[in-house]
Formats: structure tokens, C-alpha cells, sequence
């Protein structure tokens, strides 16, 4: 036979076996495989020590490095062994999947995909797909739902190629999937084996049937009953017309592709109707490396949607010759002695026995990973979630990261940063330097997302310097000095993404993902703003959800309301969309509402100040937040809060007053209140932290605040000369917190009468107060008008 | 018959005996019916047999295979996971006796797991075999059965180790008649121990090592635990004689939904975090609450299960701690309760509960 075809199970480690003892037996002269063309070039590495699996070919758009693909190969990838067989025995090996060029084509990537459900299936649905399917995926194609949904993203490139696996959206698996993802995997669960690879050892190998053949055989059957897939019809296309190529120029050929393909290669296809499916097809300009992978990566618990569940135990089935399960498990013990758990080789024994058990409960011939991972887990990790979660992930996902050789070609992050330098003339330089950056000129902003990007990414190149001179917002101070092991750094944060933008959103979506603390997710909310990473908002919002619901601390808490409200307020000077940030800040409130009686209980006076403090900044942030339900649910709040009995007098004061100023209490009840602290019911601390309490905030505005010195005035005249002697040393406690000059303005607001103010407040002449407004104007960065002058 | 509740070997009899007349497949020596057919027992087939345990098919079969393989079975998780039922069913399907059980408290003695002394003959005859009086655990050894040790972690640690020797050598010495108590084939023992009690009398690495863990879960999916809560609660209402109460399925999926939200401390739709309380709602207590909610119907209400008879007992079930717990379950009743569409009655009845 001139030419054989091996249908594979891809990442299947069953098919890699199978494959290098075919292509022992029968040696091919060339070696198609499964794969972008444009990488064509890099196998050579293969034969490099330095590339070692797990690895991937990373593709991308040479004009647009946020467009790529991943093809990743494992130890265990039979396509991984056939390249290896190959390079060892001088073979020529040739990608023939439809190449990666014609993902990328130009046109597809500007703007949203072309919807054309056809012409549209080689913009960036196609892109998505190779992304999803081929990357991620053990079967050789994707699902609808993943293609779907990813080509609704096709508009914004960087969530096209995953920055970070793990915040990969899900593809939503209740919408009918095309063709199967995994045929292989699917023929195998009809079997009823949940693992595939075991269903292959057991039906496909076991039974001394040609291995391939029979694959063939099922494929066919499954193919002409499912529906076709456009982009696979295109891609076989292409991968027959390199066959009839190749079939010109050799007699031995060798074919490693998805066993889905099979079918499809060895049907009669006229040329014609081949060429006229991929002639006029636009094709952009890639450029392909090599990249190190990992097992975690992987595997499907890394958000892939269609992975390989447990790489680690393949790795482990395709370098263990006998003996699978009992290995495996003594290497599971090993894990958990390195971490200290006292396992010993009775528990190995035990675990084995109990494996053999299952499986013959389950009528199956073999223990398989599903078996293994139960004893295990029943015998060793005694009812521990934690080491069986340790086992998982050391053992069956596996830690394993690939590496490539040192004299590789450039990473994508590293080029979208150069390219940014460039245009933002903003050379690295080994000697120190200071930037001084105006917010409101669009390159020194951009500047200034660039570093604090880059800040995210573990890469400070830039340093934020205290700021010398004026408290704007829109001055920032930078020393940069760019150091040598950045490089490595940026190596690090290709994994995020292939542009600084994207590597920065996935970076911080994790970091909050990671976060423990609220105060770490504030952090990071400000610096989303800062580094304007818009689409790492709805992570780091639904983690602030989280930390917020889980943080019992109504402190803390309240000291995330402050940072939020700033930003929901005066974030749009740095042209963010904020959206969303209300509702969680919402929320916030809410439950800092639902908290606070329970927390103002019995408060020591430092828990009181802190309180106070705490209570202070949300009633601020409450007024910037500008909105009345959220205003009259916290008033309301702090309205019964004041109205408790037993509260520290620190905080009933300083309730009493924020009600006063809000409105919310008249004079005469004010009054009262203000009077029961002195009366003999009270202790005396008590009185003087509610006086404390109730007028702390400066003496400023008791000069200004005519209605509230008013009342104070009229509280003190009233006390009884008798009583005056003992509430005077808590006067003089409130009073000699305020400045001298302020006590001073006071004294002489009150010596002075209070008709003096009355008539001060004069028409305000609107020509003479739009004069100044354009240098206003000026300085506050956006244009004043004096329509409103009077306002 | 008065008996206020039969033991499982009695009230499933039937179901018993029609699995050991179909068990083609080998039993292992001094079982009853073979692990598969055991298996079979607890989750039920979907016709005759009725699923005594509803969650995950694998957790049964490591426990049987456990037993098969002659290790003891120590089955953990917290209050109300069905610990007790499934060693109970296990005992009853193995060895078709459910009654060789120690209740492990902090005053189990050894004698309650070894054996103990009639004093009066002891006195009269000295040490002799009629003397001795035989534990659960002796008594299933000598007739090759399952024993049943209830919360293990309760019992004091020099105690638990009494299980040792047992364990691992299928012996039990007597030394005073120098004699010694041979396990014969088809003896095991199912320990059970609750989750929240860890660290209490943490089992000796020793003793650890006899036994496999199998770790029953809260329900995975609020259908399944509808399912449970649903068939209990009329199963207990038979038992107990509660007037006929139509159990109201919304409101047992109302009960179930509280519970599973507060338990896993997120909304079933995945959008909103939510704090725990520090009880553990188990199926257990839903089951309860669902019951009590359908006497008061009964006895006190008009007949139909109402969102007012649940919300108490609801609220007794949230709030095992005043203060800490309160909180959660206000913030619980704001956040959630007070905007999803229909709950607007139990969300009066509750707060006002």
C-alpha cells in the first residue's frame, strides 16, 4: 500500500504507541501530519534537546500578534512521536492541515467577523476554532457552541487567543455541538469507558484487529450519519490536495491526522472541486515558534472547554511500561510524603487490592485512571479533600512544563511591547530617567497605562516617583530604568497573553481570582483603572463581589466603599468605562447596611473611633455616589443605628450630626438629643465622646455652619449653671481638638452675634464670574460654560 | 406490628430476597449477595428496587469493594449525609443483620467493644465462657457478620485502639479463659464519624490505616436532593401518622433551595457569594423542617403546606448561632430572598419568624 493513514486520537497516548510501531514497521519516504504548514520550518527543533515537551507551535498575525493559535504537543501526542520517528530517521515531515494564513486573513480582524456563514467561517470563527479545537482539544474539532461563541468575540482580538486558559469562557455545552468534539472519546463512552484511552487499550488494541483500520472503519460509519462541518470540508480540501501532491513525488506515504479526517482523505474528491473550494481565499501573514507548554495547560480544569482531562496519567500510561496502577500509585504515595503525609507501603498495597476490587465490581479487566484515583483516595488521603486534590493535581493533571531552546525566535508579548515602545517613543535605557507625564495628552496617557501595564506583569520598568509639586490628578511622575531580566520576565508573561494589554487583564483577572483580602481586590479595582484594563473588570468585580460577601469584617468592608465610590465618581477622567462597579458598589452598601447593627454592639472606645472612622467614609463616598435609594437605605440605616440605646456615645454622636446634616433630624430633636448625654443617666465618658462624636470634623465648620452653631450655641445657654461646671471639662476635650485660630473664629462668630452673616450673601454679578471660567476651564482639563452662571 | 421503626432488614425483606433469588454473580464468602447486587440494593434499579442512597454510583462501590476486600469501612462526613442509613443498609445487605451496633460515645467503654462480664456468674462460677458477655463486635465475628460502630471519633482514643488488633488480626483475645475469638469469613466493621468532630479523638495513624475512607457529600444537585428530602418526608410521614398533608413539592424545593444556597454559600444561579451559617443544613434538617412544617400544617393550619410553615422552622434550622448567624440569615433574606419572583410570602413569613 502506497500510502497508509493513521486516524489518531490526538493527546491520545494509546494512538502515539501505535502510531511509531506503524511507522516502525512501515517506514514512509515523506510524513504528512495534522498541523499549520507555515510550521513547517520549525520541526527541525524537534530534533534540538532543548525542546522538550510540553510545548506548543504558538501561531499569530505578523500586523496583529493579539490573533493566535496554539497547537500543543505532549510527550504523549502521537503527532509529537511521529515528528520525533521522523527526525530520527531522516523523513521529511510536512504540516498539511489548511494553513494558519488563511485564519488571519485580512479583513477578518479589523472588524466583527464577516457573518457570511460561509465566507464567515474563514474569518474569525475559523480562527476560533483552530484556537479552541485545535489547541485545546483532544478530539480534532470543536463544538458548535465553542465556535459560536467565540466568533461573537471576534471583535476584540485579545480574547480571541486565551491570555490566561483559565479565564477562558466556558463554551456553553448545551447548544448542540456540530460533530463530535472527541469521536474517539464518544465512541469509547457508547462503550461505556469513561476513559477513552482505556477503551482503546482494551477494545481497540486488545483485540489483535489492524489498530487503524478499524478506526477507519468506525469513523466512516459515525461520519455519514453526522453533519458536516463547513470548515472541516475546507480543511480536508486542502489536506487532499497536498496528499495528490505528495502523491506525485513519493510511493511510501505516511498520514497522522484526527481519525475524524480518515474518511475523508481516502473518498474519491474530484481536483476541481477541491481547488474551487479553497481558490480566492484571502490569507494574511503569519509567523509561527515554538512555546513552552504545560500539563496544566492541558488539561480541561484549566478552562479549555474540550481538553485532556488528566495529561499527567497519559504521561504516565505512555513512559510505564507493566505494572500501571501499581506504580501510579506508589507514585501518589510519593506526593504525599513530600508533603508530609505519613503514607507507607502497607497503604500502597491496600490501595492496589482495593483498585482491583473496583474494577472487577465494574466487570472491567483492568484498573483504570477512575479506579486508581478512588483507592487512592479511600485509602490514603483518609477523607481529605485536600490530598486527593494534591494527587489530582500533581499526578493526574501533572506540573510538567515544556521548555524550548535559548536561540528561539522573539515571543509576541515581546514584540507587541517593542512595537508600543516604538510608537510612544518611549526608548528602554539602561541608565535612570525621569518621566513626567500630563494625563490629559493622549500619548503621555497611554504612556502611562503602558507602564502601569507593565507593573502588572511583574516587569517595572517604571517607577512611580512621589509626586513634587501640585496634588492634580492628572500629573504622574515615572523613573525608569529598564533592567536585563525583564526579558525572562516578559517570557513569563507570554503566558498571560501575546500583547502587554491582554497579558496585563489575564494577570490581574487572576490576581483577583487569588485574592484573599478585599483590600487586595480595591487594589486591583484602582488598578484596572489605572492601567485601563477594561475587560478585567468583570472578574475583578465579581471577585470584590465575593471577598465582599465572604468578608465578615464590616470594617473592612466599609473601607472598600470609599476607594469605589472615587472611582465610579471620577473615573471617567481617565476615559474608563466603569459599568458594573456600581452594582457591586451597590451591593456593598447593602451589606455593610445588613452588618453594621450587629457590629456597632459593644464597642471599646479605640473599636469606636474605628467605627466612626469607617462610617465617616461611607457617608462621604454615599454623597458622591450621587444616588437616592442607595442614600436613603444607608441614612436609614445609620438612623436607627443612632436611635439605639446602648451605643458608644463616639459613633451616637457622629450619627446624630451626619443625620442633622442630612437632613434627616430637625433642630428640636437634635436639641434633645444633644442634652441627654449631660443629664445624670450618663456617665461621663459616655457625654464627652458623644460631644466628641457629634462636633468632631474641625472647628471650620462650625465658623461656617451658622444652623449648627446655632444650635450648639443654644444647647450650651441652656445647660443649668449647676450642671455647666461638670459638662465644661468635656467642652474643653472637644474644643482643644480644634486649631487655635479656628477656637478663635468661633469665639468671635459667637461674641459677634448672628445677624452679621445674614446679609453677606449678595447677588452674584454672572459677567464677572464667567470671566475666570476659562482658565477654570483650563485647569479642571474640560470646557466650562457660564450658561448656568449663577448656579 | 407497633415497632415505631423496623430495622432495614425487615422493611425491605422483599427487596432482599429478590435480589439474592436474581444474584447470579460470585458472593464473597459469608456474604449475602454479591457486591454487585449490594450495589444494586442501595441505589435501587429503577423498578422493584426502591434507591436507598441517591448521589454518586462510585461512592457505593468503593464502600462495597471496601468491604470485599476485607479492610474496614469508615465512612465520614458532616451531620446528616446519610452516614448512618447507608451503614445501616450496607449490614442489612451484606450479612442481613443491621443490629450488631455499638453507639460510640465519650463514655463507650472497652467492654462495648471487646466484651464485658456478667458479675454475678463471674462471682459465683469465676471466669467461664458463661460469664462472658459478648460485644456486637464479638458477636459478629463469631458469625462471620457485619458490626456497626457509630461515631467513632466520639469514642476516646485508648478505646478506638481496642479495634486494633481486631482489625488487623481478625482476633480477639480473651486472655482470662485464655481462649481467643477467631473472626470467621464475612466479618467487617463500619465505623461511621462526623466531619465536625475531627480532631476531637483523632483516630491513631495505627487504627487509620485499617480502615478505607469514603466521604459522603452534601447532594450534588438540588434535584437529587429534592428527590431525598421528598421521599423521606413521606416516608416519615407514614411512619409517624401525620394526617395526609399534600407534601408541596414548591415548597419542599424551597426548603432544599435555602439550604443548598446557604450551604454552599452561593445562589443557585451562580451570581451572588453569600456567608455561611455555622450549621451545617444538612438533607438531615431539611428533611425535618419539611416535616414539622407539614404537622403544623395539620395539626394547627388548614391542611396545605404554606410558606409560614416552613419559614419557622427554617429559621430555627439557619440560626444555630444568635448573633453570627442572624446576620447571615437577614443579609441572606435581603439580598436574596426579598427580590426573586414568588418567594414574597415566605419572605414575610420568614421575617416575621
Amino acid at each position: 500500500m502506497p500510502e497508509r493513514i493513521y486516524g489518531i486520537r490526538h493527546h491520545g497516548p494509546g494512538s502515539a504507541r501505535a502510531v511509531v510501531r506503524e511507522l516502525t514497521a512501515n517506514p514512509p519516504e515523506v510524513l504528512l501530519i495534522e498541523g499549520p504548514p507555515e510550521a513547517d520550518d520549525l520541526v527541525r527543533w524537534v530534533a534540538d534537546g532543548g525542546l522538550e515537551p510540553p510545548v506548543a507551535l504558538l501561531g499569530y498575525a505578523v500586523d496583529d500578534p493579539g490573533r493566535a493559535a496554539f497547537w500543543p504537543f505532549a510527550v504523549f501526542s502521537p503527532e509529537w512521536q511521529a515528528i520525533r520517528w521522523a527526525v530520527r530517521h531522516g523523513v521529511r515531515v510536512r504540516f498539511f492541515d489548511l494553513p494558519y494564513a488563511y485564519r488571519v486573513a485580512p479583513g477578518a480582524g479589523t472588524g466583527p467577523v464577516a457573518p457570511s456563514p460561509t465566507a464567515g467561517d474563514l474569518g474569525g470563527a475559523a480562527l476560533n476554532r483552530t484556537v479552541l479545537g485545535r489547541s485545546a482539544l483532544s478530539g480534532s474539532a470543536l463544538n458548535r457552541a465553542a465556535l459560536n461563541k467565540a466568533a461573537l468575540s471576534g471583535a476584540t482580538p485579545a480574547a480571541m487567543i486565551e491570555p490566561d486558559p483559565d479565564e477562558q469562557v466556558e463554551p456553553a455545552l448545551d447548544e448542540p455541538p456540530l460533530r463530535p468534539v472527541d469521536p474517539i472519546g464518544e465512541l469509547a463512552a457508547a462503550a461505556g469507558y469513561d476513559d477513552p484511552e482505556r477503551w482503546w487499550e482494551d477494545v481497540v488494541e486488545h483485540r489483535g484487529v489492524p489498530v487503524f483500520e478499524a478506526i477507519a472503519e468506525a469513523m466512516t460509519a459515525i461520519r455519514e450519519t453526522s453533519p458536516e462541518d463547513p470548515d472541516d470540508l475546507l480543511r480536508e480540501a486542502y489536506m487532499r490536495s497536498v496528499l495528490r501532491e505528495e502523491r506525485r513525488r513519493h510511493e511510501e506515504i505516511a498520514v497522522v491526522c484526527g481519525a475524524w479526517h480518515v474518511p475523508a482523505l481516502t473518498r474519491k474528491v474530484a481536483v476541481k472541486d477541491d481547488t474551487a473550494l479553497l481558490k480566492g481565499r484571502p490569507k494574511g501573514k503569519v509567523a509561527f515558534t515554538w512555546v513552552p507548554w504545560t500539563y496544566g495547560r492541558l488539561a480541561s480544569w484549566s478552562g479549555y472547554g474540550a481538553g485532556v482531562r488528566s495529561p499527567g496519567w497519559y504521561h504516565h500510561l505512555f513512559t510505564t511500561g507493566d505494572d500501571v496502577v501499581v506504580r501510579w500509585l506508589v507514585d501518589a504515595a510519593g506526593v504525599l510524603r513530600a508533603e508530609g503525609v505519613p503514607t507507607s507501603s502497607a497503604h500502597v498495597i491496600e490501595a492496589a487490592r482495593l483498585a482491583e476490587a473496583l474494577a472487577t465490581l465494574r466487570g472491567r479487566p483492568l484498573a483504570g485512571l477512575a479506579e486508581v484515583t478512588e483507592a487512592a483516595e479511600a485509602v490514603m488521603c483518609d477523607g481529605e479533600p485536600l490530598r486527593a486534590e494534591l494527587i489530582a493535581r500533581r499526578l493526574v493533571v501533572g506540573e510538567r512544563l515544556g521548555s524550548v531552546p535559548d536561540d528561539m525566535p522573539a515571543m509576541p508579548l515581546v514584540r507587541d511591547l517593542t512595537a508600543q515602545q516604538r510608537s510612544l517613543r518611549l526608548k528602554p535605557a539602561a541608565t535612570e530617567r525621569d518621566l513626567d507625564l500630563d494625563l490629559r495628552q493622549d500619548n503621555d496617557l497611554r504612556r502611562s497605562r503602558l507602564l502601569h501595564r507593565l507593573g502588572v506583569l511583574a516587569v517595572p520598568w517604571g517607577q512611580r516617583a512621589a509626586t513634587r509639586r501640585g496634588a492634580g490628578t492628572f500629573r504622574e511622575e515615572w523613573r525608569l530604568l529598564w533592567q536585563p531580566e525583564f526579558a525572562v520576565r516578559l517570557v513569563e508573561g507570554s503566558m498571560w497573553g501575546t500583547t502587554v494589554a491582554s497579558a496585563a487583564t489575564a494577570r490581574v483577572a487572576r490576581r483577583a481570582r487569588d485574592a484573599t483580602t478585599l483590600a487586595e481586590v480595591t487594589e486591583l479595582v484602582e488598578l484596572c483603572l489605572l492601567a485601563d484594563l477594561a475587560d478585567a473588570y468583570p472578574p475583578v468585580l465579581a471577585a470584590l463581589d465575593t471577598r465582599a460577601a465572604l468578608d465578615a469584617d464590616v470594617h473592612h468592608l466599609m473601607a472598600a466603599i470609599p476607594a469605589l465610590a472615587r472611582t465610579l465618581r471620577y473615573g471617567d477622567v481617565r476615559r474608563t468605562d466603569v459599568a458594573g462597579l456600581a452594582t457591586v458598589t451597590a451591593s456593598l452598601l447593602g451589606r455593610v447596611c445588613a452588618a453594621l447593627p450587629s457590629a456597632a454592639g459593644s464597642l471599646s472606645d479605640e473599636a469606636a473611633r474605628q467605627l466612626r472612622d469607617g462610617m465617616d467614609g461611607v457617608h462621604r463616598a454615599v454623597g458622591l455616589l450621587a444616588d437616592d435609594s442607595l442614600r436613603e437605605r444607608w441614612l436609614g440605616t445609620i438612623a436607627s443605628l443612632a436611635a439605639r440605646p446602648g451605643l458608644h456615645g463616639l459613633p451616637a454622636g457622629r450619627l446624630t450630626r451626619l443625620l442633622l446634616d442630612a437632613g434627616r433630624l430637625d433642630g428640636a430633636e437634635v436639641r434633645r438629643r444633644l442634652r441627654l448625654p449631660l443629664t445624670v443617666g450618663t456617665p461621663p465618658a459616655h457625654a464627652a465622646a458623644w460631644v466628641e462624636g457629634f462636633l468632631s470634623g474641625g472647628g471650620l465648620l462650625l465658623v461656617h455652619d451658622e444652623a449648627l452653631l446655632s444650635l450648639v450655641d443654644d444647647w450650651l445657654a441652656d445647660i443649668p449653671a449647676d450642671a455647666f461646671d461638670s459638662v465644661l471639662p468635656l467642652l474643653r476635650r472637644t474644643f482643644g481638638g480644634f486649631d487655635s485660630g479656628e477656637r478663635r473664629a468661633v469665639g468671635e462668630r459667637v461674641a459677634g452675634g448672628r445677624a452679621a452673616s445674614a446679609d453677606t450673601a449678595a447677588a452674584i454679578d454672572a459677567e464677572r464670574a464667567a470671566a475666570p471660567l476659562t482658565t477654570l476651564g483650563a485647569l479642571l482639563g474640560r470646557r466650562l460654560t457660564g450658561t448656568k452662571g449663577t448656579a | 406490628m407497633t415497632t415505631l421503626r423496623p430495622h432495614a432488614e425487615d422493611q425491605y425483606a422483599e427487596e432482599l430476597a429478590l435480589l439474592a433469588a436474581a444474584d447470579d454473580r460470585p458472593r464473597p464468602p459469608g456474604w449475602r449477595l454479591s457486591p454487585q447486587a449490594v450495589v444494586t440494593y442501595l441505589l435501587g434499579d429503577g423498578a422493584k428496587i426502591t434507591p436507598k442512597y441517591v448521589g454518586p454510583r462510585r461512592l457505593m462501590e468503593v464502600a462495597v469493594s471496601t468491604l470485599a476486600t476485607d479492610r474496614a469501612l469508615l465512612l465520614l462526613g458532616v451531620p446528616g449525609t446519610a452516614k448512618t442509613w447507608v451503614s445501616e443498609h450496607l449490614a442489612a445487605a451484606i450479612s442481613g443483620d443491621s443490629t450488631l451496633l455499638i453507639q460510640g460515645t465519650a463514655g463507650t467503654a472497652e467492654e462495648a467493644i471487646r466484651y464485658g462480664w456478667n458479675y454475678a456468674r463471674l462471682l459465683a462460677e469465676g471466669p467461664t465462657d458463661a460469664a462472658l458477655v459478648p460485644s456486637p463486635v464479638m458477636r459478629a465475628m463469631r458469625t462471620g457478620a457485619i458490626a456497626r460502630l457509630e461515631e467513632l471519633t466520639r469514642v476516646p482514643s485508648d478505646v478506638q485502639d481496642a479495634l486494633i488488633t481486631i482489625l488487623s488480626e481478625k482476633t480477639l483475645p480473651v486472655p482470662e479463659l485464655n481462649t481467643e475469638v477467631q473472626a470467621q469469613r464475612g466479618f467487617n466493621l463500619i465505623a461511621t464519624a462526623n466531619d465536625r468532630d475531627r480532631g476531637v479523638n483523632e483516630l491513631s495513624s495505627a487504627l487509620r490505616r485499617r480502615f478505607n475512607t469514603v466521604v459522603l457529600p452534601m447532594p450534588a444537585s438540588a434535584d437529587d436532593e429534592v428527590e431525598i428530602v421528598a421521599r423521606r418526608v413521606a416516608q416519615l410521614g407514614k411512619a409517624l401518622e401525620l394526617p395526609e398533608v399534600p407534601a408541596a413539592l414548591e415548597e419542599i424545593r424551597r426548603v432544599v433551595t435555602v439550604f443548598r444556597e446557604l450551604r454552599s454559600g452561593m445562589t443557585e444561579d451562580g451570581r451572588t457569594k453569600l456567608k455561611s451559617p455555622t450549621g451545617t443544613l444538612s438533607t438531615a434538617e431539611a428533611i425535618s423542617v419539611v416535616t414539622n412544617g407539614m404537622a403544623l400544617a395539620a395539626h394547627f393550619g388548614d391542611g396545605t403546606l404554606h410558606p409560614g410553615d416552613v419559614a419557622a422552622g427554617i429559621t430555627g434550622a439557619v440560626i444555630k448561632d444568635p448573633v453570627s448567624d442572624g446576620v447571615v440569615w437577614r443579609e441572606y433574606l435581603e439580598t436574596v430572598v426579598r427580590e426573586r419572583s414568588g418567594w414574597l410570602d415566605f419572605y414575610r413569613a420568614a421575617r416575621d419568624a
